[in-house]
C-alpha cells in the first residue's frame, strides 16, 4: 500500500489528475488498446475532473482511446437530476472532454430489470479486459463506491439498500425532505473494485480521518469496507494533512518520509 | 449543412437564463438540443465541431417594428412589395435580425388588400429573416397622435371588428396591430383579435391610463414605441406610459413596450425611467424607415426627399427628423450605454422580451433546448460576427 500525504484537499485534486494522466499516457492507448478507467462521483474527486479537463485542454492528454466505468448510480432518480450521478459526470467531467459517449458506462438506476443491468455492467467489465485503474473516494463511515458497512467484501455489482446515515446524510441535496432521497442505489462490489489491476482512494478532510485511520491502521473488516484494499496488491491511497488525524504520527512520519519516491509516480517523463 | 447533421459550436459564452455561461451549444435539424441526451441515449458524438473562438453567442434578434430600409418603403412602394421584402429580409441578415415583423403605416384600405396577401409569414434562410407576420401599425389610431401618418386616412372603429375586416382584409399573415385604445368599441376588437391569435398593441394614443388598463385587461399586450406619439407622462394621469408601473393589470401577465433605443427618438434619460421602471418588458424596435442602410446624403425616396446626415434621416435641407434609421445591433449597443444594463439584458430586450410579447418563446428568443437555432454570435463589444438561422450560417462578418 502507498499513501500519499499532501498539504491540501486541491492538492490532492491535481496530484490524483495527474497520476491518472500519467497513466493513461504510459498505457499509450489506441484503437486496439483502450485505457479502462473506474471512477468515482462525490465531492472529493471535484478537484480531480476540473484538472483532468485543463490538461486535456491544454493538449496533454486525450480520452479518446479510454473506456470508463461509474462506480454508482441512485435507483430510481432521473437522468437530469442534478443529484443524478449521470448528472454529475456529464457536467462535471464528459461534457468537456474527448471521450466517445460508446465508451462511458454509467449503470441505469431507471433500468426495468436492475439485477440485468447489473450483471450486464459486470460483463461489461469483463469485456474490456478488466479495470486498469479504479479511482475512489470513501465516506465517513469508510464506505466505498455505495458498499455501506456490513456489506461483503468479495460483493459485485448489485442494488444495495442505502444506510440511514447515508439517507440522513444526502436529505440535505433533496430539500431536506427525507421522502425525496432515494432508498437504493446500484453500485459496484467491494470484490469488483478489488480485480482492477490498481486502486487509487482519495480521502480529504478531518471528518474523513477516522475512517482513514480504520482503512488503513485496523484490521480488514466489512463494517469499514474500504479496509478491504489492505489485501489489494496495488492500492494507493491520496490523502490531505487533515485527513491524518486520527493516524498514528509512526504512521505519518513514515510516508511522509518516502514522498520523494512518490512524487516520482507523477513526474513527467 | 445536410439535414441531420450534429453540430457542437465550442469554445463559447451563451445568453441563458438571463446570464452569460460558458456552456457548448449543440445544434441538429435546425433546433437546438439536448447534448446530455445524445450522450447518454444516442452515444453520438458531434459530425462538426465549430471554435466560436470566445465568441457570445445570442438568439437572434427579432424586431417587431421596421418600415423599411436599404431605400424600401414597405408602405409606399406596394407595387414592389415582394422583392422590397426580400431586399429588407437579406439586409437585416448583417444586424443579427433573425425575425421581423414588417410594417405598413395608415395606409388607405387598397393597399393592405394589395400588400397583405404578398407578405406571407414564412422561415428564414441565407436570403432572408423569418417573417412572424405583418404589423399594421393604424389606420384606427388618434387623429391628434398620429405623428407621421397621413390625417386623411385615419379611421375610427364606430362598427368594430367589420371595420377591421373591410380595412384589411385577410388578417392571417398578421402579426400585431397597433391601434388607439381610446376608440370606441376598441375593447371588442382587441378582445376578438386576441382570440384571432393576433398581438395588440396600444399607440398613437390620447388616451389615459383607465384607457390602457381596459385594453390591457381586454389582452393588448405592447405599448406602440413608448413615448413616442402619446400623452406625456403626467402625475395625476400617468396616461399609457402609467402602465410601465399600473397594479390593475392581469395577474402574471407582462405588459411589454417596444422602445426606439436610437439615441434619437427617445432621450437616453427616458430609456432609463423605463428601464429601471419595468426592465421585464422592455422591446427593442428599430421603427426603422427606407433610409437605414443608406449612405450620407440625399435619397429620393417614395414620396420624400431625404437626407441622411450625421447618421440621421432629415427631411431633405431641413433639421426636421423623418424616422429612425438605427440598425438593431446599434439599438442594443445604445441601450446599454444609456441604462448601463448587463450586455446579457440588453440581448435579450432584441430577442426574449420581443419573443415572449408575441408568445413564440418557445420556438424563438432563447438558447433553450428544443427552440429554433436561430443565433447571432458577438463580440464583447456587441458587434455582430455572424449570424445563424436553423443551424446555418447566414451572415458572416
Amino acid at each position: 500500500m502507498k499513501l500519499v500525504i499532501l498539504d491540501s484537499a486541491d492538492y490532492v485534486g491535481e496530484w490524483s489528475a495527474r497520476y491518472v494522466m500519467k497513466r493513461i499516457n504510459a498505457f499509450k492507448p489506441g484503437p486496439d488498446r483502450y485505457f479502462v478507467l473506474g471512477l468515482p462521483t462525490g465531492s472529493t474527486p471535484l478537484s480531480m475532473y476540473r484538472k483532468l479537463i485543463q490538461f486535456h485542454k491544454e493538449g496533454k492528454v486525450s480520452f479518446k482511446f479510454v473506456k470508463t466505468f461509474n462506480m454508482d448510480e441512485y435507483v430510481g432518480l432521473p437522468r437530469d437530476h442534478e443529484e443524478s450521478y449521470h448528472y454529475y459526470m456529464w457536467n462535471n467531467f464528459f461534457k468537456h472532454i474527448d471521450i466517445d459517449p460508446k465508451n462511458v458506462h454509467v449503470l441505469d438506476g431507471n433500468a426495468t430489470d436492475l439485477a440485468a443491468e447489473c450483471l450486464d455492467f459486470e460483463n461489461k467489465i469483463q469485456e474490456a479486459g478488466g479495470v486498469e485503474l479504479f479511482v475512489g473516494g470513501i465516506g465517513p463511515d469508510g464506505h466505498i463506491a455505495f458498499n455501506e458497512p456490513g456489506s461483503s467484501l468479495v460483493s459485485r455489482t448489485r442494488v444495495k439498500s442505502l444506510a440511514q446515515d447515508t439517507l440522513e446524510a444526502n436529505a440535505r441535496f433533496f430539500g431536506n425532505d427525507m421522502s425525496k432521497v432515494p432508498k437504493q442505489a446500484l453500485t459496484v462490489g467491494v470484490g469488483t473494485v478489488m480485480d482492477a489491476r490498481e486502486v487509487m482512494i482519495l480521502i480529504t478532510g478531518a471528518h474523513k480521518s477516522f475512517a482513514l485511520y480504520k482503512a488503513i491502521e485496523e484490521g480488514v473488516n466489512h463494517m469499514w469496507t474500504v479496509s478491504a484494499f489492505q489485501q489489494h496488491p496495488n492500492t494507493l491511497f491520496v490523502c490531505d494533512e487533515d485527513a491524518t488525524l486520527e493516524l498514528r504520527v509512526k504512521t505519518v512520519k513514515y510516508f511522509k518520509s518516502l514522498m520523494n519516491v512518490h512524487s516520482k509516480l507523477i513526474e513527467d517523463d | 449543412m445536410g439535414s441531420s447533421v450534429l453540430i457542437q459550436f465550442r469554445n463559447c459564452r451563451l445568453v441563458r437564463n438571463h446570464g452569460l455561461v460558458v456552456d457548448d451549444l449543440w445544434v441538429r435539424d435546425g433546433k437546438i438540443i439536448n447534448p446530455e441526451s445524445v450522450f447518454f441515449d444516442e452515444r453520438r458524438q458531434a459530425d462538426v465541431q465549430i471554435d466560436c473562438k470566445n465568441a457570445i453567442i445570442a438568439p437572434g434578434f427579432i424586431d417587431l417594428q421596421i418600415n423599411g430600409g436599404y431605400g424600401v418603403d414597405f408602405s409606399y412602394d406596394i407595387d414592389t412589395v415582394e422583392s422590397g421584402i426580400n431586399k429588407v429580409a437579406k439586409e437585416l441578415l448583417s444586424h443579427g435580425v433573425t425575425s421581423f415583423c414588417p410594417t405598413i403605416v395608415t395606409s388607405p384600405s387598397s393597399t393592405y388588400h394589395k400588400v397583405l396577401p404578398k407578405i406571407k409569414k414564412r422561415a428564414g434562410d441565407r436570403n432572408g429573416a423569418t417573417i412572424l407576420g405583418v404589423h399594421l401599425e393604424g389606420p384606427f389610431i388618434s387623429r391628434e397622435k398620429k405623428g407621421a401618418h397621413p390625417m386623411e386616412l385615419i379611421r375610427d372603429l364606430e362598427k368594430g371588428m367589420d371595420n377591421i375586416e373591410e380595412m384589411y382584409g385577410n388578417l392571417d399573415d398578421v402579426a400585431i396591430i397597433t391601434l388607439a385604445p381610446e376608440k370606441e368599441h376598441s375593447c371588442q376588437v382587441i378582445q376578438s383579435l386576441v382570440q384571432r391569435g393576433i398581438t395588440v398593441s396600444i399607440g398613437h394614443s390620447t388616451g389615459n391610463l383607465l384607457d390602457g388598463e381596459k385594453a390591457v385587461n381586454k389582452g393588448a399586450r405592447l405599448i406602440t414605441h413608448l413615448f413616442n406619439a402619446m400623452l406625456p407622462f403626467h402625475h395625476r394621469d400617468p396616461g399609457l406610459v402609467g402602465l410601465l408601473a399600473s397594479d390593475n393589470i392581469p395577474v402574471g401577465q407582462t405588459v411589454y413596450f417596444g422602445i426606439i433605443a436610437d439615441g434619437v427618438h427617445t432621450h437616453p434619460a427616458a430609456l432609463r425611467i423605463a428601464h429601471r421602471t419595468h426592465p421585464d418588458g422592455l422591446v427593442i424596435v428599430t421603427d426603422a424607415i427606407s433610409a437605414m442602410g443608406l449612405e450620407e446624403g440625399f435619397h429620393h425616396i417614395g414620396q420624400f426627399d431625404m437626407e441622411v446626415r450625421n447618421h440621421k434621416a432629415y427631411i431633405a435641407g431641413t433639421e426636421t427628423l423623418c424616422g429612425s434609421i438605427a440598425s438593431m445591433d446599434e439599438c442594443i449597443k445604445i441601450l446599454k450605454k444609456s441604462t448601463n444594463c448587463s450586455s446579457v439584458f440588453a440581448l435579450e430586450a432584441a430577442s426574449l422580451h420581443p419573443a415572449k410579447c408575441l408568445g413564440i418563446s418557445d420556438k424563438k428568443g432563447t438558447l433553450d433546448f428544443g427552440t429554433d437555432a436561430d443565433f447571432v454570435f458577438l463580440d464583447d463589444k456587441l458587434n455582430v460576427l455572424s449570424t445563424w438561422i436553423a443551424g446555418e450560417c447566414v451572415y458572416n462578418r
